[in-house]
């Protein structure tokens, strides 16, 4: 062949896509911070048997809301003091980022299968089951999520399983709308032709064609989902409707402990607090993932 | 003479929008054989592509496609059913797409993308289909193919994108390659490369090549037989030689006025060109498509305009005789 081009492979510096993922996400001080704390209540709900040194469920009346230890009279064997019923605050800390993180991820898992089957169908699809799926997230969206949440709880007792499926059933909106618009975007571009020119069959297509190039966007939705979750459980909890006593959960401990908010601040702003973290963390991981993945979608 | 490799007898492409129906294709016919290139010339919206897209399967359900005839290599391609219809698609026939940008998925290397092309057909080791690649990226003038094999497409430029796809599409030894105006998101350095690399190729392999294009240029220097469509109908078809020396449909004449020839247009003179737009195709077409624009129209030209003979396999849609005289 006469027509070869001067240039040669080597002669082009470039960085391969990982790489270059990984020299944007170092630069990146939310998604590290983000990183950061949830790797930290990650560490805390796995290993919570291991650093918290008294049971979240035994009560102690004789101890009961013994202040955390900044504070005068704090017991040393109790660092973030005890509750009414005299636990130890930093067990139910601990034990209630399991629950968190446990209804977070799942109910992100649940939401994300159901929203992106729908979304990746509509996106790919088109035509009638594209008004069929935005129909459905219509549908999704006219309904107020708490009131159904609190309603659907109420009629079948609040229960971790219960407010995970409920979740998880009522949270897949998002993937839905962001799949169908990016897979949308995907489904015109040439190499989806082409690779039906080259005999691909749809289900080929859609798993390693169009997934690869939307899969950024499903983690992002699935971080944002997962905060959304952990609030929402939180709410409900706070309610008296989600996860019901004793069972730790950060929702809960404020729950219970704003009867005494007046005299006992740090009962509701220990968990307050763990929960606002948690929250703006994964946020700001979900934020940074973006940036990173697709760094032309900023602003 | 051996059978021909693909044979197309009046096919239709129809699509329903709205109130009525845009027929897009309206009864082209052609046959090509083994080491022939056809080139399908036209104006946007002449139903270039969808022509193509329809001898590949490619086509929505939304859009309906008939044809009398639709053969390739004797099998008829009207009933296959999809699993068959895959089997064949980037085995014996192959397309190359337009837009090299777009037509390479960004999240796989070059080699993962070649050697699927082949390995979704033939049951090779991964690493034979590499071999293969690396072979082929060599053939379509890659030079470092083992690296390039490990790339991802945004590391190359479009010429050396669209020699991928080229070499994606040889990667079966396929018996036709459909190529839609691959050299139109090229400079025109790259184009003259790119073609002269299909052509060798063809030549090599003893394949049939659909060209589709709207660059007369291309059409003078690889054609061996041309068809030159206009709404959605094929005007006037036969060999390069034919065409470019007796263009015997006004439209034709129109095209080739367009371009300057060295020598003959002198400077400062306009280029020829054809006024007004293209005739919506939607509802009913009868006539020649042709007449709002041709200066040579008469009334009988919104009847039936028959299929005319120049010479030979020349065949061209128009009343009037062919003007040896007015030759570009």
């Amino acid at each position: 062949m006469t027509s070869t081009p001067a240039q040669t492979a080597e002669s082009i510096v470039a960085l391969s896509p990982g790489a270059m993922l990984r020299r944007r996400a170092f630069g990146h001080y939310g998604l590290l911070f983000g990183l950061a704390v949830l790797g930290l209540v990650f560490a805390a709900a796995l290993f919570a048997p291991l650093l918290a040194e008294h049971s979240p469920y035994t009560q102690n009346l004789a101890a009961r809301m013994k202040p955390p230890f900044w504070m005068a009279g704090a017991d040393p064997s109790h660092l973030l003091g005890t509750d009414q019923l005299g636990r130890d605050y930093l067990a139910r800390l601990l034990y209630g980022a399991r629950i968190s993180l446990l209804i977070g991820i799942v109910t992100a898992v649940i939401s994300g299968l159901i929203g992106t089957t729908l979304g990746v169908a509509a996106g790919y699809f088109g035509g009638k089951v594209d008004l069929a799926v935005t129909f459905l997230i219509n549908v999704r969206l006219a309904m107020p999520v708490v009131l159904v949440a609190l309603a659907i709880v109420a009629l079948f007792g609040g229960s971790l399983q219960i407010v995970i499926l409920v979740l998880g059933f009522l949270l897949w909106d998002r993937f839905a709308v962001v799949m169908r618009s990016s897979v949308m975007q995907i489904r015109g571009l040439e190499y989806v032709n082409a690779a039906r020119a080259i005999g691909c069959t749809t289900p080929r297509i859609l798993l390693s064609e169009i997934m690869p190039n939307v899969v950024n966007n499903l983690i992002v939705v699935m971080t944002l989902e997962m905060a959304h979750a952990i609030l929402l459980e939180a709410a409900l909890s706070f309610l008296g409707l989600g996860v019901q006593p004793p069972t730790p959960s950060w929702g809960l401990m404020i729950s219970e402990g704003k009867e005494m908010m007046l005299f006992q601040p740090w009962l509701i702003t220990i968990p307050g607090i763990a929960l606002f973290l948690l929250v703006l963390a994964i946020n700001l991981l979900g934020d940074g993932l973006r940036d990173v993945t697709a760094p032309e979608a900023k602003g | 003479m051996t059978d021909p490799i693909l044979n197309v007898r009046n096919l239709t492409v129809d699509i329903p929008i709205g109130a009525g129906t845009l027929h897009a294709v309206r009864g082209i016919d052609f046959e090509l054989n083994r080491g022939e290139t056809l080139c399908i010339v036209g104006e946007s919206g002449s139903g270039k592509s969808l022509t193509s897209l329809a001898i590949m399967g490619l086509l929505g359900k939304r859009l309906q496609v008939r044809a009398d005839v639709l053969e390739f290599e004797g099998r008829d391609l009207r009933s296959m059913p999809p699993r068959e219809m895959r089997a064949l698609r980037g085995d014996r026939m192959a397309m190359i797409f337009q837009e090299p940008m777009t037509s390479l998925n960004p999240a796989y290397t070059i080699g993962d993308q070649l050697c699927e092309a082949l390995r979704l057909h033939r049951k090779v080791s991964k690493a034979e289909a590499m071999t293969r690649a690396a072979d082929l990226l060599g053939k379509v003038g890659i030079t470092a193919a083992e690296s390039r094999l490990r790339q991802f497409p945004h590391q190359l430029s479009g010429g050396l994108r669209q020699r991928v796809m080229i070499a994606m599409a040889l990667m079966c030894e396929p018996d036709l390659i459909i190529a839609d105006e691959p050299t139109t998101a090229l400079d025109v350095t790259i184009q003259a490369q790119i073609l002269r690399l299909l052509a060798d190729l063809k030549r090599e392999m003893n394949m049939a090549l659909i060209l589709v294009t709207h660059d007369l240029g291309v059409v003078a220097r690889i054609a061996d037989k041309v068809a030159v469509m206009y709404a959605g109908e094929i005007v006037e078809s036969g060999s390069a030689k034919a065409i470019f020396d007796a263009p015997a449909h006004p439209y034709t004449r129109g095209l080739l006025n367009c371009i300057p020839v060295p020598g003959k247009t002198k400077p400062g003179e306009p280029l020829g060109s054809i006024p007004g737009i293209v005739p919506s195709l939607i509802g009913t077409v009868s006539g020649c498509a042709f007449r709002s624009r041709c200066e040579l129209a008469v009334e009988a030209c919104a009847t039936t305009v028959p299929e005319r003979s120049a010479s030979g396999e020349h065949m061209y849609r128009c009343f009037h005789e062919p003007l040896k005289s007015e030759v570009a």
